[in-house]
């Protein structure tokens, strides 16, 4: 077999999206981020959407997502998405319109914007990246650290006396009657990177639809931040996040497939 | 031409302007002494007719960051507010000053500290003037003095932030926004196509057509030298707008000895203190700043020359009064007058400030 041969149409069995460029990624070995990028970009194509897409980036590790989707993007204040997102669909309804969150930039500093974007029934997609921790700034409690997890600001592992308790928004946002869709995910094997990108697809199909907002949950791995390698990473998820962050859809109006 | 007299509140005024000048969306949350603006908008539905958006937002916040949102993706979109909201802000300003977007913010302002008073201050000035937030940046600032200038600068505002792809504010107060006047409002015009929008930023964030390359609107770089390139950029933007947009009033500057220089609703007050002391015989003038920043600060450097004292009256603490310094650098006496609290001062105090602060009567 030549390389003709390998590369020729009929044996083409994975391409990059082309919407994704050749940009090196800043992210570590391991990290979830990469993986979702890719599922974005390819939904986005598939969809059809690639001169119709805005992507709102938060503050966070995936603050640069922006260099790697090549895509309109807004960056926004740690937070801020969510109210980003909400004007950019209003003022222009046919395009698709996704924020991309870490869990400091959606369920701490950003709680009030994420909730009330989701309560409107804003038409976006809140894709949700929960690592239970603050990998960008160096690894601090997040509000979604688990009981027991050690990081650099609960380095005894959180105590609920000092620290409170884990924050579920995902199982809140589906309570809202403003959400359509909202799903928790994971990206650790082939069978749940296919799962999470149907959910994926179907936040931005309901949006572009008019259904409601949506929020697709990623239970993410930080194996900087947690200190451990990419493989022992996805199974101290397994173990002990998918425990407290249970996947599967928590709410599901859309009648979509 | 339109030249149907109305008679209208301040607040008022704002937001039947915004509707005519084809603004796109209004975000914002209620707050003393400016809620009229959203609950008029709200009232005359702009989206039957204009499609003009109007939201009220979970807070400042959110709705300054819907402001960079919805400009950012090329459309004209404003937010109101009052002093402790316009501090919440202050983020999203900087955010969109090191973005490049242009956006309208208006302050009608109240007194503080703090939760302060829902009564008219003017001491955000330096909020309002030395950018508010984080970074070295600066807001196009107008202030109105009469409910005429609050609608005429809403276009104003918009065409000044698109120009220059920056944030610009009306700098109002309590009494300009509350009081009632005959006004005529502008023309309507049609909110923008999408073929205008983009034409006109061909920066927006809109969709990525397969002509361009995407964009991206970001404050954050994390190289220092391309950092450094990117603020002496603004800066540079900054000498452009110092350079060709500075507006202000005088009245009666040419044969007086003494100047007044006041802004909005202060200058307002001070014509009538004028006329009384030109009643006395006093030769005095008004000097009023219209942009607050860029600060007139050649032009009354120039109209000061000769006179025998300047009188700065404000309602703050003494906060224009530095700029006034500054341009006048030691060349005339200068002295403020101000009143504190949520009080406005009448004509007569501020003539009897010249007296006793300038003319040592
Ligand atoms: C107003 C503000 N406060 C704090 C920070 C510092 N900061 C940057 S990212 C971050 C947390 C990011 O964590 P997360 O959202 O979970 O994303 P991750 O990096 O884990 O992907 C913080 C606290 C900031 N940039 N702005
Ligand atoms: S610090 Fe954590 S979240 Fe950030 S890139 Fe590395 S692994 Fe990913």
């Amino acid at each position: 077999m030549t390389e003709n041969d390998i590369i020729s149409p009929e044996n083409l069995v994975y391409k990059k999206p082309e919407l994704m460029n050749d940009t090196p990624m800043h992210y570590c070995p391991g990290c979830s981020h990469g993986v979702v990028h890719k599922l974005i970009a390819e939904i986005i194509e598939e969809m059809g959407m690639e001169e119709k897409t805005v992507g709102v980036s938060p503050v966070g590790c995936a603050v640069f997502a922006y260099r790697y989707l090549d895509i309109d993007w807004q960056e926004a204040a740690h937070g801020r998405a969510p109210a980003l997102a909400t004007a950019i669909k209003r003022l222009w309804p046919d395009r698709l319109v996704f924020t991309y969150q870490g869990d400091g930039d959606l369920a701490c500093i950003g709680t009030a914007e994420t909730i009330h974007a989701l309560n409107r029934g804003e038409h976006i997609a809140i894709i949700f990246i929960n690592n239970a921790i603050y990998g960008m700034t160096g690894g601090q409690m997040a509000p979604t650290t688990l009981i027991g997890q050690k990081t650099s600001t609960c380095p005894y592992g959180r105590d609920p006396e000092l620290h409170g308790y884990p924050l579920n928004i995902t199982e809140i946002a589906s309570t809202l009657r403003g959400t359509c869709y909202v799903s928790r995910q994971s990206v650790d094997t082939v069978g749940s990177i296919l799962k999470a990108k149907k959910a994926i697809r179907k936040a931005f199909e309901a949006s572009m639809k008019g259904l409601g907002s949506s929020l697709v949950e990623i239970v993410s791995t930080c194996n900087s931040g947690w200190k451990l390698s990419p493989a022992e990473a996805n199974e101290w998820m397994r173990e002990k996040m998918f425990k407290e962050y249970v996947k599967g859809d928590l709410k599901d109006t859309t009648n979509l497939k | 031409m339109n030249n149907e007299v109305t008679l209208l509140k301040g607040n008022e005024a704002i937001a039947y302007a915004a509707i005519r000048c084809g603004a796109d969306a209004f975000f914002g949350y209620p707050i003393t002494p400016q809620s009229e603006i959203i609950e008029t908008l709200s009232l005359l539905k702009p989206w039957e007719t204009t499609g003009m958006v109007v939201v009220q937002a979970e807070s400042e916040v959110a709705s300054i960051n819907m402001v960079y949102g919805g400009a950012g993706a090329g459309k004209r979109v404003f937010t109101t507010s009052s002093s402790p909201g316009v501090a919440l802000m202050q983020e999203g300003i900087s955010f969109m000053a090191g973005s490049e977007i242009p956006g309208v913010i208006v302050n009608v302002q109240r007194g503080g500290p703090g939760l302060g008073t829902i009564q008219p201050s003017q001491s955000d000035y330096f909020q309002a003037t030395r950018g508010g937030g984080n970074g070295d940046y600066n807001v196009i600032v107008l202030a109105p003095n009469s409910v005429q200038e609050m609608a005429d600068f809403m276009d104003l505002a918009f065409t000044l932030a698109f120009r220059y792809r920056n944030p610009a504010m009306i700098l109002s107060d309590g009494v300009i926004g509350q009081m009632m006047e005959k006004v005529v409002l502008p023309e309507q015009k049609p909110r923008r196509t999408e073929e205008q929008i983009r034409k006109e930023c061909p920066w927006a964030t809109i969709g990525r057509t397969k002509d361009r390359q995407p964009n991206i609107l970001t404050s954050l770089e994390l190289k220092p030298e391309i950092m450094e390139a990117r603020n002496i950029h603004l800066q540079e933007k900054y000498a452009t707008i110092r350079e060709k947009e500075v507006r202000y009033e005088t009245i009666n500057c040419e044969d007086a000895d003494y100047l007044i220089v006041a802004f909005g609703s202060a200058a307002r007050i001070s014509e009538k203190s004028m006329e009384i002391a030109r009643g006395k015989g006093e030769k005095v003038g008004l000097f009023r700043p219209i942009t607050l920043w860029p600060f007139p600060e050649r032009q009354l450097a120039e109209i000061a020359k000769g006179k025998k004292g300047i009188l700065v009256a404000e309602i703050n603490a003494g906060q224009m009064v530095e700029d006034v310094r500054l341009a006048i650098n030691g060349a005339v006496p200068v002295e403020h007058f101000g009143r504190l609290g949520g009080i406005v001062p009448d004509p007569q105090e501020i003539v009897e400030a010249l007296e006793t602060k300038m003319m040592r009567k």
